[in-house]
């Protein structure tokens, strides 16, 4: 691995003494970086995860919502409401964010994560990050996939009993990133300010997982 | 012989050729079209907005009107003193009080004068006023909702013209009334005038916070016309104008007899010394009714309040708070410059422009240069008091605004132009006719202390002409006038409603993101407003039965409703549940003999039926909100009195 070696070719220029501090600092910078990264997650209890907005020539100025982590919400005070009455016209169901029981796991699932992080960072070891980030890309997957999941629901089970405008295989699954064209709306769906931290934090504890590696590797040749 | 011919030909067709190039180097002359430079001037291209809004009169249609400026494009009717079916105003239950007067529901006016409320002397967007000349009125209209908030009645008032004037930071609204008349209102003769009629200056109240006007007192001034106003500001913050005409104190053929005194007077009145004095205790309460209306913002209800008193001042027992500026000739217009120190008399029938100077009256009160005095009230010698006049003003000149540097423009109603005049040294410095017979104009700001001198609006009172005839009743029309040059330009004609008198204008961005939107179904707290359409039901209360409706895209609920019958009382209660912006529903059915309504989304609106003959009846929104505006209908069943049908709606 050509870039594997590159540290390690480095690390051979610099006598053992400057190897053990690097050695220590790496692990130290490893373990503020995760910290930051842990407690940057506690930012997705006020920040909205994801942004959908919809365009159309009666509303130049945007309807939009916000799923954050435990509710949806209009970005204007009005526009959940506004959305569910323009719904009702293509037999879409309201969306309620108290009948979502993700939204009611969701806290306690990052939360939970917070604090396996921080356990993380106090006990510091390679196999419990490596875990770590297990979980993560677990509950990422999943939250993503629910989402998608949420959206198919939404997009295709419609009351095609009482809606007014009925039009054959079509569905009004918003995308998942991305833009769609559905009817008069043009939908925009996109990582929030909340979603992007999740991806940040994420990002930092990989920097940290990588870090403790190359500390272990100096760390094994200062042992040879 | 050939060649001549040819040489001949030549020539002509040199000369045609000629001909044309002149022809088209002076194009349509048609007096009045404006430069080529005027359409991109006004063009406001499709999508954006103006730069001011412009605020008015109806005159004697009674209400209020919005347009755009420059484009001249009408955005609204604001309903004010005239009942409007359109959107229920003065039909629904909820709007009925605002027409309350001591002379019962008056359902029209004749509405002259727009006023925006000032701070610092300077229009600040939160209100506009305006007056009924009719029965005497002053209304408050708001501008985050462009509605009708409060209407004042003006007792010991009569021609409520000179009116609505507001002093520099809206702490008075002023109001003087046109005719003179017996006070207290009493039967006597009326060649008794010079004995027993009176005028009235009145002092209005706003206590911002409460968005309420109370009348704080009235001066009683002696039995002539007093025609306008216009508070001072900066050095004359404390004084406030009011123009006489009918000095002569005539009752007949006005025309004649109050035209012949040469100089009749601005009465100047300090209404700071007023309000002192009145808190004094120098004021003497008389009984007087009068109505104050207003909209309840929690339910959006107008409530009606009766007083009963107001306090009158005499100006013999308040020395010093009127004195009398002999002005040339039944002046009409009382205009005050920016600085606040020049005080123009429009004399309608002068010759000249008489030009006053605040600081030269002040001298003159304390040199007790008294010309006479009348009823107590010192008049001050004319040269006295006068900075100059402007000679040549035009004929008829009836109203002077400023712009921001240092020139006034005067409307000469008469040579129907307007003249343009060097306030310092009273030079006229350009004049431009306007299409026909200018009353009132308007330079956004003009009448305050910081103009924004770029238009004038001409606001006319004939158009003959101007545009594609309409039969015998032809529209009163605004011209635009671009005042940025050193030459004014005419831009733009655009009709107006009704009668335009005065109007104000205002930078769009000090209103228009203050605009609401919707209002917010959680506070609102109509005591028949529903806030779902579970709460939507019919109840009976013996001859009453109310309806609890609610409307949202694109139905009613509900919308099959029986065991109504003949005599009955019928209360339409409708909720607007939307809470989208621009997205009123309309209400009507069949045989309403008042009017339909228009809901606001989070409002409330009643209108009151009563069926005359069983049978059904269609109901159906009037503002097209949806693609299935078409289906958003419903039927009520009426029954004969004595039928037994009960009451049920959608089988509940």
């Amino acid at each position: 691995m050509g870039g594997a070696e590159k540290p390690f070719l480095f690390l051979n220029t610099v006598n053992l003494l400057q190897m053990t501090k690097r050695n220590n600092r790496l692990i130290h910078t490893g373990r503020w970086i995760l910290l930051a990264g842990v407690l940057l997650l506690g930012l997705v209890f006020v920040l909205p995860l994801w942004k959908i907005t919809l365009e159309a020539p009666q509303y130049p100025e945007g309807l939009g919502m916000y799923i954050r982590i435990n509710t949806v919400e209009g970005v204007e005070a009005n526009n959940l409401n506004q959305i569910n009455n323009l719904n009702h016209y293509i037999g879409m169901k309201p969306i309620h964010p108290d009948t979502i029981p993700e939204l009611k796991i969701m806290p306690w699932v990052v939360l939970s994560l917070i604090i396996l992080g921080l356990l993380v960072v106090w006990h510091w070891k390679r196999s419990a990050l490596m875990a770590w980030l297990g979980i993560f890309t677990l509950v990422a997957v999943a939250g993503l996939v629910d989402f998608y999941k949420w959206e198919y629901d939404y997009g295709h089970n419609l009351d095609m009993e009482n809606a007014i405008i009925k039009i054959p295989d079509m569905n009004y699954q918003p995308p998942l990133i991305g833009s769609k064209q559905l009817l008069n709306f043009k939908a925009h769906s996109y990582p929030a300010a909340g979603g992007i931290i999740i991806f940040l934090s994420f990002g930092l504890a990989v920097v940290a997982l990588v870090m403790e590696m190359q500390a272990a590797k100096s760390g094994s040749r200062e042992d040879k | 012989m050939k060649f001549l011919k040819n040489r001949k030909m030549w020539l002509s067709l040199a000369g045609l050729i000629g001909i044309g190039v002149l022809m088209t180097a002076c194009p349509a002359t048609k007096e009045g079209i404006g430069t080529s430079d005027a359409a991109v001037k006004t063009y406001v291209p499709p999508g954006e907005h103006d730069e001011f809004y412009a605020f008015m009169s109806g005159g004697f249609s009674g209400q209020m009107t919005v347009y755009g400026l420059p484009s001249g494009r009408k955005f609204r009717t604001i309903p004010v003193f005239s009942v409007h079916p359109e959107n229920g105003w003065g039909f629904s239950e909820e709007t009925k009080p605002m027409f309350n007067t001591s002379y019962g529901f008056v359902p029209w006016d004749d509405a002259h004068h727009p006023e925006l409320s000032m701070t610092d002397g300077v229009p600040d967007g939160r209100y506009i006023f305006i007056n009924a000349n009719n029965t005497p009125r002053v209304a408050r209209i708001d501008l985050t909702r462009f509605e009708t908030e409060e209407i004042l009645e003006i007792p010991n008032s009569a021609g409520n013209h000179g009116s609505p004037f507001v002093t520099e930071n809206t702490e008075y609204i002023i109001a003087s009334t046109r005719f003179s008349i017996p006070i207290p209102e009493a039967d006597v003769p009326i060649s008794s005038y010079k004995e027993n009629f009176k005028g009235t200056l009145s002092f209005i109240k706003l206590d911002a916070d409460a968005e309420e006007m109370s009348l704080d007192f009235q001066i009683l001034v002696p039995g002539y016309n007093y025609d306008l106003a216009h508070a001072g500001k900066g050095p004359s913050h404390d004084w406030a104008f009011f123009t006489t005409y009918n000095t002569e104190e005539a009752t007949t053929l006005l025309e004649v007899n109050a035209s012949r005194n040469d100089k009749d007077f601005i009465a100047a009145v300090n209404w700071v010394k007023a309000a002192e004095a009145v808190r004094a205790g120098k004021a003497k309460e008389m009984p007087a009714k009068y109505f104050r209306n207003y909209v309840d913002h929690d339910t959006r209800i107008a409530h009606s309040e009766e007083n009963s008193s107001v306090r009158v001042l005499n100006p013999a027992d308040v020395p010093g708070l009127i004195y009398f500026l002999p002005t040339p000739k039944s002046p009409h217009g009382v205009d005050v410059d920016p600085t606040g120190e020049y005080i123009i008399g429009n004399g309608k029938l002068a010759t000249v422009l008489p030009v006053h100077s605040f600081s030269k009256m002040l001298k003159a009160i304390e040199n007790e240069a008294f010309e006479t005095v009348i009823n107590g009230i010192p008049v001050l010698k004319y040269d006295e008091v006068l900075a100059g006049e402007v000679l040549d003003p035009g004929l008829g000149p009836l109203h002077t605004e400023f712009d921001n540097k240092g020139f006034a423009y005067t409307s000469a109603f008469i040579t129907s132009e307007i003249v343009k005049w060097n306030v310092e040294t009273r030079e006229v410095v350009d004049r431009i006719p306007t299409f026909y017979s200018i009353g009132h104009l308007m330079i956004p700001g003009g009448d305050s202390k910081k103009p924004w001198g770029k238009y004038v609006v001409a606001l006319n009172k004939i158009t003959k002409d101007r545009y594609l005839p309409t039969g015998p009743e032809l529209c009163q029309a605004g011209q635009l006038i671009d005042i940025s040059g050193d030459k004014m330009k005419l831009l733009l004609d655009f009709p107006l409603d009704g009668e335009p008198h005065y109007a104000q204008g205002i930078p769009a961005s000090l209103i228009k993101d203050k605009s609401v939107r919707i209002y917010e179904l959680e506070k609102n707290n109509h005591p028949h407003a529903i806030k779902s359409e579970k709460q939507a039901r019919v109840e009976r209360d013996g001859k009453d039965v109310h309806i609890y409706l609610s409307s949202i895209r694109s139905h009613f609920t509900p919308d099959n409703i029986e065991g109504i019958k003949v005599g009955d009382t019928v209360y339409w209660h409708l909720t607007n549940l939307e809470q989208d912006w621009d997205v009123p529903h309309g209400f009507a059915v069949k045989g309403a003999n008042n009017a339909e309504l228009l809901v606001m989304p989070g409002e409330t609106r009643t209108l009151k039926w009563q069926p005359q003959r069983p049978d059904v009846y269609p109901f159906y929104c009037t503002d097209f909100c949806s693609a299935l505006h078409q289906e958003m209908q419903g039927y009520v069943r009426v029954s004969p009195a004595d039928s037994n049908v009960p009451i049920t709606f959608n089988g509940r």
